[in-house]
């Protein structure tokens, strides 16, 4: 298990140097001058090579990327052009709604996607299934942000429920705030989970095809126990895989059903710090986003490996 | 989300390795199409498709109203006989800009389809058929890509390159190369290991010709299943970035920046943000049936449970 959780920490290691080689040469080598952007175009050259010295642009590409990955191993992502507050600050104050959104956006589609994936299963073929498989298709067909229109339309526009948008903050308490993140909450798990209960169902039902589920039923176990006892826990290999990547999705989601719902997160930071040119919160909120990605599923190969043992005999 | 990402590629990245490539089924083109018309996802998918595509071809000739003309004083509209789904707050015919609309949607698909299938293909294809360190080099690069969601490069890209459909295109493109990549190698390898690949490498074929006679038509089956799986993804990615700004740029229609439009006037005229939604729904929904008919139809056997 050592073995395997170290191989598998070194490609981690490599994908993020990998990642972070792609980012900075997209996002410093080839825009040119940085400077001359933030000052426009019609400040002076002597402006503009100041602000290029300031910047540190002058420095040659390779030592312009070490100091970059320098600061990040000690937790100093920079100034930000356009706040002129440290990077790391606005980064941690977004963070703050977006990892919870997406933390309850994830764990709504995981109930939703096993409670569905498991009752089709069961009910293979009958009225629910074919319903519920009906009502998947759909909700993988549409997109989430025109969900959350949707949604606020009813809630918001119709019923009067729910803000339209905005965040009250954590400084509210806890229920004003999860209140506001519940529609984008909604919106986001709701596409994610009908993907997801489509991949649990046909795990189930594969494993419900296996020998020793019939052998688990001739020696007396009623269906439902069946059912959660060794079903589930060998149907949870593909639906996790999925989970892994649907996390990923959600991350990126995130940016959009932030704007959707003017939620201050780090989606909207990203978004705003484009129109600003601010490359430099740019690169690292891509890069941690990057990284999260990276990390879940490198949790979800070591998951894997701790759910059935013969993976790591076979050797990822 | 915008389910851009590899998920539903994952679904199909689920079969078991060995049984995705397991011998390609020659039926007569007859039984084929007989099968097909029988097959319902496939019909459902195939008729929602079409409607999208005869719209965005209907749209280069006619469309009710110019798609481009603001008329101010037409604002926001009600339905009516003249303007059957009534008028944005420009004055423009809603369903002359959604049947616009369509054209953007398809071209994105097409062109960053194309750009994942045809480096991803030859990228899958030149990793099983050279093995050692230069699939290992492929496929590293391939998880590289990877760890960018859609979203993420094409944010990247716009961040350098400024908003706009050829920036969009790329993004979804570039993504879409390591989806194909993984999925042709695997396939690739498993054609590989089968015997009229021996024969054919007995009788002195060299690797080139062995990829392009007995590799590519085995696995060709699979690789249409996915791309039209993935057009609809490059679907939803356009319109998740044309609602953000980042895509297709006015006075260009597409169906994200109508949704764009229609959020700030969510109170005036709320039915304006439904449309573009919906269109964006059948052409996603129409071609995931299509892929699920399809994988049916080219071998029963590939078909899961569902």
């Amino acid at each position: 298990m050592t073995v395997f959780i170290f191989r598998r920490l070194l490609t981690l290691v490599a994908t993020l140097a990998g990642a972070s080689v792609i980012i900075f040469l997209v996002l410093d080598a080839l825009p040119g001058n940085a400077a001359e952007m933030l000052m426009g175009a019609d400040s002076s050259p002597e402006a503009i090579r100041a602000m290029t010295v300031k910047l540190g642009l002058d420095q040659p590409l390779v030592v312009r990327y070490l100091h970059w990955i320098g600061g990040l191993l000690v937790g100093d992502m920079g100034n930000s052009y356009s706040y002129g507050t440290p990077v790391s600050e606005l980064i941690t104050e977004r963070l703050a709604l977006t990892i919870p959104l997406a933390i309850m956006a994830m764990l709504l589609t995981v109930v939703l996607a096993l409670a569905a994936g498991v009752y089709t299963a069961a009910n293979h073929n009958r009225i629910g299934d074919v319903g519920v498989m009906a009502v998947t298709q759909f909700g993988i067909a549409i997109p989430s942000f025109w969900f959350a229109i949707v949604l606020i339309l009813l809630f918001s526009v119709k019923l009067q429920w729910l803000a339209a948008g905005g965040f009250a903050g954590w400084g509210e308490g806890i229920v004003a705030g999860v209140r506001s993140l519940l529609l984008p909450t909604i919106s986001l798990a709701v596409v994610q989970a009908a993907i997801l209960a489509r991949v649990t169902r046909s795990a189930v039902l594969e494993v419900l095809r296996e020998d020793f589920v019939r052998t688990a039923r001739a020696k007396g176990l009623s269906r439902r126990q069946v059912l959660w006892r060794h079903v589930l826990r060998n149907a949870m290999i593909p639906v996790m895989t999925v989970m892994g990547l649907q996390f990923a999705n959600l991350l990126a989601g995130t940016i959009v059903v932030e704007n959707v719902f003017y939620l201050p997160g780090l989606g909207r930071l990203i978004f705003q710090s484009i129109s600003n040119r601010d490359l430099i919160v740019v690169r690292n909120c891509v890069m941690l986003l990057a990284t999260m990605v990276v990390i879940v599923n490198f949790v979800v190969d070591v998951l894997y490996a701790a759910i059935d043992p013969r993976i790591k005999a076979t050797e990822l | 989300m915008s389910g851009f990402e590899p998920v539903i590629a994952a679904q199909s990245n689920n079969l078991p390795p060995g049984g995705a490539a397991s011998s390609p089924p020659r039926q007569s083109s007859k039984g084929f199409w007989q099968r097909a018309v029988r097959h319902r996802s496939f019909m459902a998918g195939g008729v929602l498709t079409l409607l999208v595509i005869s719209a965005a071809l209907l749209s280069m000739a006619w469309t009710p109203w110019p798609a481009y003309e603001i008329d101010i004083a037409q604002k926001l509209h009600p339905p009516s006989a003249s303007h059957w789904l009534g008028t944005d707050m420009l004055g423009r015919d809603i369903v002359s800009l959604l049947l616009v609309g369509a054209r953007s949607s398809i071209a994105v698909g097409i062109i960053a389809v194309g750009i994942g299938i045809s480096f991803g293909v030859s990228f899958g294809l030149v990793a099983a058929a050279c093995r050692g360190w230069a699939e290992e080099v492929i496929m590293r690069l391939g998880d590289f890509t990877f760890a960018f969601p859609a979203l993420l490069s094409a944010i990247m890209l716009t961040a350098v390159a400024g908003p706009g459909m050829a920036t969009s295109i790329t993004a979804i493109g570039i993504f879409q190369i390591p989806i194909f990549m993984r999925i042709t190698r695997g396939s690739a390898n498993a054609i590989w290991a089968r015997e009229f690949v021996l024969a054919a490498r007995a009788s002195g074929k060299g690797k080139f010709r062995i990829t392009i006679e007995h590799v590519l038509p085995n696995i060709l089956s699979i690789l249409i299943v996915q791309a039209t799986i993935q057009f609809a993804l490059a679907i939803l990615a356009e319109a998740a970035l044309s609602y953000l700004g980042l895509g297709t740029q006015p006075p260009q229609p597409s169906w994200g920046r109508m949704l764009n439009d229609a959020q700030s006037l969510l109170f005036q005229a709320p039915s304006l943000a439904v449309y573009p939604g919906l269109a964006i729904a059948t052409a996603v929904l129409g071609l995931n049936l299509l892929g699920d008919g399809l994988r049916d139809l080219f071998d029963p056997r590939l078909s899961r449970e569902r």
